[in-house]
């Protein structure tokens, strides 16, 4: 007995329990950093190199042309629309499924997950398939009241709204379990009524959460491709947005005019991500 | 306060009986009704229209229309290119998660976790242009995949990049090092250790994020614009069948092979929520 | 009589949590909910706040019929075991937070904060954020935050179990004092009899969402009401078929006559600090007694020492008769 306990005490232990740094950890090290410069860096500095492969004349080229203006601020209006639509929808549902119990939760917790594993084009398709003005379910009821969806701007945001749906909820739900509402009920049991609760605990409390949402989905919103190519009728000057600038010109053999086009949105999805690896830390604290 | 500060010996119904929730009050039951009108009126009653428009035609056209030469070539090269993407993504997604969380911090360690989330918010077609610029006509590399069934399977790897390290990430940091000691002190390497102790952690949070990297990977379209060329019965993937009918307007057609896309993804969700409850569960 | 419960049941799906439970809470006293985690007792607290609402039964509190207002109009004051701190407020706006939402004037909060601060010896702390405090300070300044509203009631779960020993011990004395001078009605949840003994002026023993016995610390201590508050409020012995608090079995020596005693062996004896707990095993028994180090020695006592063990005659009436329970170990250590 005496014998075993030390032998077992002599082994593994010391060395184990505090790995050494071996050819391992720089080997997995290399192999990530290879993996993620040859998928991600390595293409997307590109996209700058080429954005300025003549000088600044293609991104002046662009924003002196009155079509990618329009472009560009209507793809700013549809996306802060949709950004505002889903904050309000996203952190009010994010209350009902952490706070409330009722029949069907569960259901409606996988729902909303739905929107990131459809298709751009599917969702597009949908979309048509009841807003369009021929055919669709409601479209034609809609036209008939001066309300044009589909080929129109409220389509755009529709289509936007429906690909970025889950991502305020998606990081709001977590920061509310986690809190848990011993701090509402403090302060209900302190006078305040349900919106002062929200306001001065609730919504302090999730903030973090709410602004890291609304910055992925503005980010998403921005970019979206697909859904709106189907929804917009990509008219120039009028339906056409940012991304559908940069198809347009890449196969209208623009490259310079659709790698400044993509430059510009770039910087804004790249910003994004670093706004919110800045935040995170301090949520997390 | 989290988990860690409650009391041990406490039953679940002890402090907070109401784990669930409450009931709704009458404010709350009215918001959850607007809530479902607006859910329902932009997510429900689309998709349950693209189902509807599918089945309206009756089977044996909606068979055919999936069947079509052309829609089965793009769909057997969409699904199987999405599962190959997923295996490496289970391999590599669950290495970078693993060096993001273990590694000590190096040079560039936070530059790794900007890269990680780039392609998630890189507009899809912007990401097409980005691969094109390194593997396309002209690249620095020398090499040229544009308009091969390569660059389906390189536009997949870079929008499903984010999906297994984000769901690897937390799990692995949470992890119980106590539990690894232990068994290093029993005697296992750390191979064994990696394979007995943390794999079987993490296999629920590399399952869902290889389905959530599936279902992005086969619901794909923007990437592959300007990168695949959308060659009928070489490149052309799912996504760009439904949109050529559309443009068509052949809506049943589209409907068809869209409720073929709708079914993945909802299996998927499935798989996804019957995962979690798993870990849940566990945990 | 301040707060009046009358047949109050809550359900948790199938789980019973209370059952038809009545209790009247005295005003002006300290009372304590006293028994087992998933006993019934913080339901009940959170029933009385207004954070939990009972299937049936009505709820009382200063005579106002409180059984369907929320916790916002109920003017009781909350403390949570985990403090439910205002994590994003300063300790200052903390406390303010309750005198804020009822829209008092800036100087009349200011001065009052700054009067609870120094009740709750937080003076110094007052720009700080709860995450700079210790858990004993942020429990203090949950506690002065709950008393800034001036409530009919105040109400605390668990206050002191998420703290370590030696805290809880300090809180515990200055709770006491505390409401010495303040004498607001409290009412408090724990499940440590020795906090409740020590500082409450009533108990109210809860277990399996009924009332097992209400009564003051002494009349629970010395006439349990039944086996269960008997083995609950402190140690005890099977002594024939009584229940006996082990310092009340009195050891005798074996040539002895007096009346109702049984004879045993002593087979365990252990020390611990200036008590003295010895193991007696008579026929199929094994009694547990308590002494003091100087009964100790008088008595010569030694391992497998033959005595003879009865109740000391004048505690008589604190004994329980057992229940038809099953085996249970000769001493119960209640924690």
């Amino acid at each position: 007995m005496a014998e075993h306990s030390t032998a077992e005490a002599e082994r593994p232990t010391a060395v184990q329990a505090r790995p050494r740094p071996g050819p391992a950890k720089y080997l997995l090290r290399l192999v990530v950093l290879v993996y993620l410069v040859l998928l991600v860096a390595w293409p997307v500095a590109l996209v700058g190199r080429n954005a300025f492969a003549n000088g600044l004349t293609d991104l002046r080229g662009i924003l002196d042309d009155p079509d990618v203006v329009h472009a560009l601020r209507l793809t700013i209006t549809v996306a802060v629309t949709a950004v505002v639509i889903n904050t309000v929808f996203g952190v009010g549902i994010s209350l009902l499924l952490v706070r409330y119990e009722f029949p069907g939760k569960r259901l409606l917790n996988a729902l909303l997950d739905i929107p990131l594993s459809v298709s751009p084009i599917v969702v597009g398709l949908a979309l048509v398939l009841v807003y369009g003005g021929r055919g669709g379910w409601f479209g034609p009821t809609l036209e008939n009241v001066g309300f044009q969806v589909i080929f129109a701007t409220p389509g755009i945001v529709l289509a936007t709204v429906f690909v970025a749906l889950p991502l305020v909820i998606r990081e709001v739900v977590p920061v509310l379990q986690e809190v848990g509402d011993e701090q509402e009920q403090a302060a209900r049991s302190l006078g305040a009524n349900a919106i002062q609760t929200f306001r001065r605990i609730t919504l302090p409390t999730i903030k973090w959460g709410v602004v890291y949402g609304v910055v992925l989905s503005l980010a998403r919103s921005l970019g979206e491709f697909g859904a709106v190519k189907v929804v917009s009728g990509n008219v120039l000057g009028q339906t056409r947005t940012a991304t559908l600038v940069v198809e347009e010109k890449y196969l209208n053999f623009d490259k310079g005019g659709a790698y400044a086009t993509a430059l510009l949105l770039t910087l804004v999805a790249v910003a994004a991500i670093i706004v919110v690896s800045v935040i995170r830390p301090k949520e997390q604290r | 306060m989290t988990s860690a500060t409650l009391a041990p010996d406490r039953p679940a119904w002890g402090r907070r009986p109401a784990r669930g929730g409450r009931r709704l009050t009458r404010a709350s039951g009215l918001g959850l009704g607007v809530a479902m009108l607006w859910f329902s009126l932009l997510v429900l009653i689309p998709l349950t229209a693209v189902v509807v428009t599918a089945a309206d035609g009756g089977w044996t056209e909606f068979w055919s229309a999936v069947t079509n030469q052309q829609t089965a070539a793009a769909i057997r090269l969409t699904v199987g290119t999405a599962f190959l993407v997923t295996l490496v993504n289970v391999v590599m997604g669950t290495t970078i998660a693993w060096v993001l969380v273990r590694d000590e911090p190096f040079f560039g360690k936070r530059a790794l976790e900007v890269l990680i989330d780039i392609p998630f918010a890189l507009p899809t077609i912007v990401a097409g242009l980005v691969l094109l610029s390194l593997y396309g006509p002209g690249s620095p590399l020398g090499v040229n995949i544009a308009n091969t069934r390569v660059a389906v399977f390189f536009a997949f790897l870079f929008v499903t990049l984010p999906f297994v390290v984000r769901t690897v990430q937390p799990v692995l940091a949470e992890l119980d090092r106590e539990a690894e000691e232990a068994a290093a002190s029993l005697g296992a390497s750390r191979f064994t250790v990696f394979r007995r102790i943390i794999l079987p952690s993490l296999t629920p949070a590399i399952a869902a994020g290889a389905a959530l990297s599936f279902a992005r990977g086969v619901s794909e379209y923007g990437s592959l614009v300007l990168l695949s060329g959308n060659l009928p019965m070489h490149t052309e993937v799912t996504s760009v069948r439904i949109l050529s009918s559309i443009e068509n307007d052949n809506l049943e057609g589209a409907a068809a092979v869209a409720a073929v896309l709708l079914v993945i993804s909802f299996a998927v969700i499935v798989a996804v929520d019957v995962i979690q409850r798993r870990v849940v569960r566990r945990g | 009589m301040s707060i009046e419960i009358a047949n109050v049941t809550k359900r948790f799906g199938e789980f019973v949590a209370l059952d038809d439970v009545s209790v009247s809470i005295p005003s002006g006293q300290l009372t304590a909910l006293l028994g087992p985690s998933g006993g019934g007792k913080s339901t009940l607290l959170r029933i009385i706040a207004g954070l939990e609402q009972a299937d049936s039964g009505r709820v009382q509190i200063e005579g106002l019929d409180a059984t369907n207002l929320p916790p916002q109009r109920r003017n009781v004051g909350f403390v949570f075991q985990h403090y439910a701190a205002f994590k994003h407020l300063s300790v200052r706006r903390n406390v303010a937070f309750g005198l804020e939402i009822r829209r008092r004037p800036k100087a009349e909060i200011r001065s009052r904060v700054d009067d609870l601060l120094a009740l709750v010896h937080l003076e110094q702390f007052a720009d700080r954020l709860p995450s700079q405090l210790s858990g004993g300070q942020r429990q203090r300044m949950a506690l002065a935050r709950a008393l800034a509203v001036q409530p009919t009631v105040l109400l605390l779960d668990e206050p002191f179990g998420a703290l370590d020993a030696k805290v809880r011990k300090e809180l515990r004395d200055w709770l006491r004092r505390l409401h010495d001078e303040v004498h607001v009605t409290t009412v408090f949840v724990t499940h440590d009899q020795e906090e409740a003994l020590e500082v409450a002026d009533e108990i109210v023993v809860i277990n399996d969402g009924r009332i097992e016995q209400i009564g003051s610390p002494d009349e629970l201590y010395d006439r349990p009401a039944n086996d269960f508050v008997m083995r609950f409020l402190g140690p005890v012995t099977q002594l024939g078929d009584r229940l006996v608090r082990p310092h009340d079995v009195q050891i005798l020596p074996a040539d002895g006559h007096e009346p109702g005693a049984t004879t045993g062996r002593i087979t365990r004896i252990t020390r611990v600090g200036f008590e003295i707990r010895i193991e007696i095993t008579a026929d199929d028994q094994v009694i547990a007694a308590t002494l003091t180090r100087n009964e100790f020695l008088a008595l010569h006592l030694q391992l497998d020492t033959t005595v003879r063990v009865r109740i000391a005659p004048e505690i008589q009436a604190g004994t329980v008769a057992v229940d038809s329970g099953p085996n249970l170990p000769a001493t119960t250590a209640v924690t």
